[in-house]
């Protein structure tokens, strides 16, 4: 239903705010633990842990699309695998 | 986009980059095993998330105004309680509201505490980052003691804000409320626990998360979870919860850090350091201390 001034969620008219980014933040998959501690912190939600081919574990991996390279990821990470690049 | 946590709070939305209350958000309401209603006050949040024609909300919300979200939900579920009881709904529904510190501690306060007393069945979530940040940090009643905002700002004649926050947690039990817990979103489990509490017991609960704001603090994007870290460690945030007027104590630490190492990462405290300011980091410390003892003395 959307009627008046009720509106309903479509991704499709969701701002692409990884274009607010001027740091970006890069996961070094080989130092990657799988700890997956960076995830609930990134305030976009933008980090999911996939599994790459040939990967026994499930890595961090960034969604630019929505990053707005704030660079939480990259100061909670544990064993620091992700860096901020210009 | 990770498609666990944007269950209920989709990206997209407009917070500043290296912001904590998407993570508060996104935590509480992973906690809530039904469908949930959220109304929410006047505030950061509610402009962030919303900007027309796009909303990050796929779950049900209302924003009414900034004085009335304790009030809005009650209508809401005072609704559901009467269309649950005729049949017409048959499914648990859980009701959570989100506002800042300023739709708490002062301009929603009223309708807090009238909600609070009639014992509406909800989970009133205020996300305390001390002062309007949304207007460009103005004071609010939760700005701690010798914060500079733009309307107590650092000069000759004054270390910034003079007057000690006001204590809600306090005043939310004083209601005889069944569960008001405060939480830091540095803590995750700890707010998980709390979260599935508060939505789990019957009445109205009360959820106080401190939330540190990157903008208004002046400190870097990056640092939001170190700084709230440091809040409890240091005893300026204590993480306890009042359950049926019995406190609880779920952090402590035989050493507490300086309460200077928390205020040093901070732009808004910056003016504290200097020769003729060092007795007010004093005097905060003597009253983080103090809070701490009236708090352990309240444990049984």
């Amino acid at each position: 239903m959307e009627e008046g001034a009720i509106i309903q969620h479509d991704i499709k008219k969701a701002p692409k705010t990884g274009n607010w980014r001027y740091m970006k933040p890069e996961v070094d998959k080989e130092k990657c633990i799988g700890c997956a501690t960076c995830v609930p912190f990134c305030p976009e939600a933008a980090i999911e842990m996939k599994r790459g081919q040939g990967q026994k574990k499930a890595k961090a991996d960034i969604d630019y699309e929505y990053c707005k390279g704030c660079g939480v990821c990259a100061e909670v990470c544990p064993v620091k695998a992700i860096f901020m690049k210009k | 986009m990770n498609k666990e946590l944007t269950k209920n709070l989709a990206s997209g939305h407009s917070a500043c980059a290296g912001c904590a209350f998407p993570t508060i958000v996104r935590t509480i309401l992973g906690e809530s095993d039904v469908p949930v209603v959220i109304s929410n006050a006047t505030g950061c949040l509610e402009v962030t998330s919303t900007l027309y024609p796009y909303t990050a909300w796929k779950v049900p919300y209302i924003h009414n105004a900034f004085e009335n979200a304790a009030a809005t939900i009650s209508g809401v579920e005072r609704a559901y309680k009467i269309l649950k009881k005729k049949g017409k709904i048959k499914k648990e529904i859980k009701f959570v509201t989100f506002a800042g510190d300023g739709g708490t501690y002062d301009i929603g306060f009223q309708s807090l505490s009238g909600a609070l007393e009639r014992g509406h069945n909800f989970l009133y979530v205020c996300y305390d980052n001390g002062g309007y940040m949304n207007t460009g940090n103005q004071r609010s009643s939760a700005t701690p003691f010798g914060a500079a905002t733009e309307t107590t700002p650092s000069g000759k004649m004054s270390f910034g804000k003079m007057e000690v926050r006001k204590n809600l947690m306090d005043i939310a039990a004083a209601h005889g409320v069944p569960y008001a817990a405060q939480a830091n979103v540095a803590y995750l489990p700890d707010l998980k626990k709390k979260a599935r509490k508060a939505l789990e017991t019957e009445g109205p609960t009360f959820l106080l998360v401190f939330s540190p704001c990157t903008n208004n603090w002046k400190f870097p994007t990056s640092q939001f979870v170190s700084i709230a870290k440091l809040a409890t460690e240091t005893n300026f945030w204590p993480l306890y919860e009042i359950e049926k007027g019995k406190y609880k104590i779920n952090w402590a630490t035989e050493k507490p850090k300086p309460v200077e190492e928390f205020l040093k990462t901070q732009g808004r405290f910056k003016h504290l350091f200097s020769e003729k300011n060092k007795p007010v980091i004093g005097q905060i410390q003597k009253m983080v201390d103090a809070e701490f003892r009236r708090l352990a003395s309240l444990v049984e």
